[in-house]
């Protein structure tokens, strides 16, 4: 059967199947973008409690393991460096002996102002933001990076 | 339109790529047809041919075509639910609200697995009276209705499993009595209890044990068995319906059986 627009009755379900399929294919895509991405997370909060200010001794750099930061108290007063290698995300560790942090997996060293001094990794140790809290608590939020050299002071 | 569409889908089959996947080409003769579904894996299963009265709804009314579809849905939207669901006593109950209240389509995965669930055990029930009243059980079908019922207790299992895993207080006192009912097995039944548990009562070990059976072994077990059933359709001599005779006919089709 000839219409005049050309448009016979196959091809006007065979237009309307492939439509109505593609439609359905933006929904499942929209509908399984929306079930993959997690509405909470209920990962570790970025803000530290790193505690009094005093159980850190004039000069000491102290790593703590779980939360991935150093507590740095130098005579200019308080800071908070990232601990986690700017090159491929391992755990540094602070060599006293030498005054350096130095990385374990690529051989990336670091000043103890986060500087980098040799290695693979590209950018310094972030300096976090770190402020005394109300209750007289050192605290770092460890999502939020400052411009190295603002120290805080107690 | 139509027309050129169908003459670029005609080349693109007749293509090298294509004929390496599905070896049988473009054509439309028997033969190409009988290829087409001899030379593909899924379609292999069923009979090359089917007779026309086998697909109208009255043959079979589809119920183990639904059952099939319905297993289907719990595989998609059970393998999605897994996504944010961890089998851990702090997490278990907390995940399914979460997937209730949270997640995006959660609500509506959840219970679409839900009432998927119940309709499976509905349809493999209202299909094993449907072949049961036609006679459809009889030789040569006799074996593939044995392996029908392997897959009612897989079914049955998988509800029992699952419903185990939103570990709720429903779910810890309906699997504590239903693990209770398999102890009353004689000689060895505290014995299947503890196994069954991992421990002498509904715990950490339990629920982990459920939710192996439940997303691994009973799925696994259900789709060995499914294929091996509706193979068994085709080598049987396709689906059965009974022949509609005429009354005069129906006494000399009685003496036949089957």
């Amino acid at each position: 059967m000839d219409v005049p627009g050309g448009l016979n009755r196959r091809d006007f379900f065979m237009k309307l199947g492939l439509g109505s399929l593609s439609i359905a294919a933006v929904g499942t895509s929209v509908f399984a973008y929306q079930f993959l991405s997690p509405n909470v997370l209920f990962e570790p909060s970025p803000v530290v409690n790193a505690g009094k200010p005093e159980q850190y001794p004039l000069d000491s750099v102290t790593l703590d393991v779980k939360t991935g930061i150093y507590v740095i108290h130098s005579k200019e007063g308080f800071f908070a460096l990232g601990a986690i290698c700017t090159h491929l995300g391992c755990l540094t560790a602070w060599k006293q002996e030498q005054g350096i942090i130095a990385c374990p997996c690529h051989g990336s060293k670091f000043s103890r102002e986060g500087v980098k001094v040799a290695g693979p990794a590209p950018k310094p140790l972030p300096w976090l933001r770190t402020w005394v809290s109300d209750d007289g608590d050192l605290m770092v939020d460890r999502s939020a990076t400052v411009r190295p050299m603002q120290f805080v002071r107690v | 339109m139509a027309k050129s569409m169908s003459d670029v889908f005609t080349d693109f089959r007749d293509s090298k790529v294509w004929r390496s996947v599905f070896r049988s080409g473009a054509g439309s003769s028997t033969l190409h047809r009988s290829l087409a579904v001899q030379q593909n894996i899924f379609l292999h299963l069923f009979p090359t041919k089917v007779r026309r009265r086998m697909i109208g709804l009255s043959a079979t009314w589809y119920l183990g075509t639904l059952t099939l579809g319905t297993f289907l849905i719990l595989v998609a939207t059970g393998i999605l639910l897994m996504l944010y669901y961890h089998p851990s006593v702090p997490q278990a109950y907390a995940d399914t609200k979460d997937l209730q209240f949270v997640v995006s389509s959660g609500l509506f995965l959840r219970n679409l697995h839900r009432w998927s669930a119940h309709a499976m055990v509905f349809l493999v029930f209202a299909h094993m009276f449907k072949v049961f009243y036609r006679g459809a059980y009889r030789p040569p079908r006799e074996f593939n209705w044995v392996i029908g019922v392997v897959l009612l207790l897989i079914t049955l299992f998988l509800s029992y499993t699952g419903y185990l895993l939103p570990w709720d207080q429903l779910a810890y006192w309906a699997i504590t009595v239903g693990s209770n009912i398999a102890s009353a097995v004689p000689v060895m039944g505290s014995k299947i209890h503890f196994l069954m548990l991992g421990g002498n009562f509904v715990d950490a070990n339990a629920l982990l044990r459920f939710y192996v059976l439940h997303c691994m072994i009973l799925p696994l077990c259900a789709i060995l068995f499914i294929g091996i059933h509706f193979w068994r359709i085709r080598k049987d001599g396709g689906l059965y319906a009974p022949v509609k005779t005429q009354p005069a006919a129906k006494a000399a089709a009685a003496g036949e059986g089957a």
